[in-house]
């Protein structure tokens, strides 16, 4: 035969790697993305006219993957929550892969969305509904293991989803926490971890001290240095937020006084004016 | 050429080591088919050596390798055996055949029989400067033989099965579809005087031993698992490095 050209062997890539979908409700749109187990697909649900993600074990995967995905897809079965992607169905392909069908997620990435300049106030906001989710995982002994920007959805509302609960072992460099690089034990403390080193990427450059302080306690190579749990990281950041001190800062009295003037800029403004006036009645009086 | 690959799950490289000289055989040859185009025309791009050269070149390389047992040497946990094939190459090149080429033209082995000329109209006057490029060329080069031995293996095994149909509705979708783009499964279907269903179905058969081929291939051509699963992501975009 002729040899293949540059355009038959991308095809041919492609059709290797498409997921099988004859004889199941779906039919394919479009790829979303790959990862290290599965590739991520926006298919049409035929029964119910609606567009879902359908994540595929990647063609090369073994046993241990096709289990390891089975598992994410009961694990985030049982988590019922706003911040976690529902799973719909899971089951074999006829290619012998299995799957799971899941919301589609229309927003943008936690990282895309801190670019866009949302403000402070609003990037907090989401980053406390990052950690409801998490908490509410780690209640149920599940722990995330690979928290990054890029498994943090933002949708069109301001709803936060976290996808990609993969039960991976593996994390990623920057993000997993060391005890995940020494492959020593891990636990809700790890995705602590990662929480602080997302909350690091999202601060704009010269951030407030005790802010930045917040992100490095969670990020603390230490597990034992860090926030016991993901709720405590979380209130310690409302905390900021609402103004008040946080755990993870000791301020100086001038950073004191300058957090109590922000967070009542009405009673300072008010009695400032109150001194300026009575400094100015002791002076006409003598 | 896919009918020239061993068994499911025969691994290649182990192969040319055995002590069974049948089994030597039919790995070599596999192991031969599946490298040398690739091999050819990277010598032709890095060293622009004229065509006999670099024929003498590739047919020396694999006397010499088989003669000298080269591949004895590869460990699995060092490097994916492409790589280290190419290395091997480079070294042969730089100097065993560098020597020898000054002394005789030829070498005179018996040579093996490889279609230069086709792998010669494959370059079509490609021009490459960067040598990281010329090692995606040889990494390109490589999968872009082993798919062409996967759909060879395939239309082999529609024919012998009365599944010609099933071949030819894979290769007017997925390989060699019109130059105005891929025709719908309708189309597909009246051109095969087929309903669009059925056509549906046959590409999807014809994909899943497509994808088993490939995959039976590259484990052939691995010596280990880990390699193979890191060769199948090369193979499918995704090069974890």
């Amino acid at each position: 035969m002729s040899p293949l050209s540059d355009q038959s062997v991308a095809r041919l890539r492609q059709a290797l790697e498409e997921p099988e979908l004859a004889g199941t409700r779906y039919e394919l749109l479009a790829p979303l993305g790959r990862g290290g187990m599965g590739s991520v697909y926006r298919v049409r649900d035929r029964e119910l006219g609606r567009e879902l993600a359908l994540k595929v074990l990647t063609v090369e995967g073994g046993a241990r993957a096709v289990e390891r995905l089975r598992a994410e897809a009961r694990i985030l079965a049982g988590l019922e929550h706003p911040g976690i992607v529902p799973v719909h169905d899971a089951g074999l392909l006829a290619d012998g892969r299995p799957y799971y069908a899941m919301k589609l997620v229309r927003g943008v990435r936690l990282d895309v969305f801190a670019r866009s300049n949302p403000g402070r106030s609003a990037l907090l906001r989401a980053f406390e509904s990052l950690c409801e989710a998490v908490a509410f995982a780690h209640e149920r002994g599940v722990w995330h293991r690979d928290l990054k920007p890029d498994n943090v959805m933002v949708g069109d509302f301001g709803e936060v989803l976290v996808l990609d609960w993969g039960v991976g072992e593996v994390g990623t460099p920057g993000f997993m926490a060391p005890e995940q690089t020494s492959g020593a034990a891990v636990d809700q403390r790890s995705d602590v971890h990662g929480l602080g080193r997302i909350l690091e990427t999202l601060l704009a450059p010269d951030p407030p001290r005790a802010l930045l302080a917040i992100a490095r306690k969670a990020a603390a190579p230490d597990p034992a240095a860090r926030y016991a749990s993901v709720r405590e990281l979380s209130q310690d950041v409302a905390r900021f937020r609402d103004g008040e001190a946080v755990l993870a800062h000791a301020e100086s009295l001038l950073e004191r006084g300058e957090r109590v003037v922000r967070r009542n800029p009405a009673l300072f403004a008010l009695i400032s004016t109150y001194a300026v006036v009575r400094t100015l009645l002791l002076l006409l009086v003598r | 050429m896919g009918s020239s690959f061993p068994p499911t799950r025969y691994s290649v490289i182990a192969g040319v080591g055995s002590s069974d000289p049948a089994l030597r055989r039919v790995a070599w040859n596999a192991l031969v088919q599946a490298y040398w185009r690739p091999l050819y025309k990277y010598a032709r791009l890095k060293w622009r050596h004229p065509r006999e050269d670099a024929e003498d070149l590739t047919q020396s390389f694999f006397a010499r390798a088989l003669e000298k047992s080269f591949f004895d040497g590869y460990d699995p946990g060092k490097a994916r055996f492409r790589t280290f094939l190419r290395v091997c190459f480079d070294g042969f090149a730089a100097n065993e055949w560098k020597a020898a080429h000054r002394l005789k033209r030829g070498g005179g082995e018996t040579p093996l029989s490889l279609d230069f000329v086709s792998a010669e109209g494959e370059l079509r006057g490609l021009e490459i400067e960067d040598p990281r490029d010329l090692e995606a060329y040889f990494q390109s080069e490589w999968v872009r033989g082993l798919f062409a031995s996967a759909v060879g293996a395939l239309r082999e095994e529609c024919r012998s099965a009365g599944k010609l149909l099933h071949y030819e509705a894979f290769a007017r979708y997925d390989i060699d579809p019109p130059p105005e783009g891929r025709p719908s499964y309708e189309q597909l279907g009246r051109d095969l005087g087929l309903p669009a269903s059925q056509v549906t179905n046959y590409l999807a058969w014809a994909r899943r031993r497509f994808r088993a081929i490939v995959l039976d291939e590259l484990r052939a051509l691995t010596a280990t698992d880990e390699e193979f699963r890191a060769e199948a992501r090369t193979i499918l975009g995704v090069d974890p490095g």
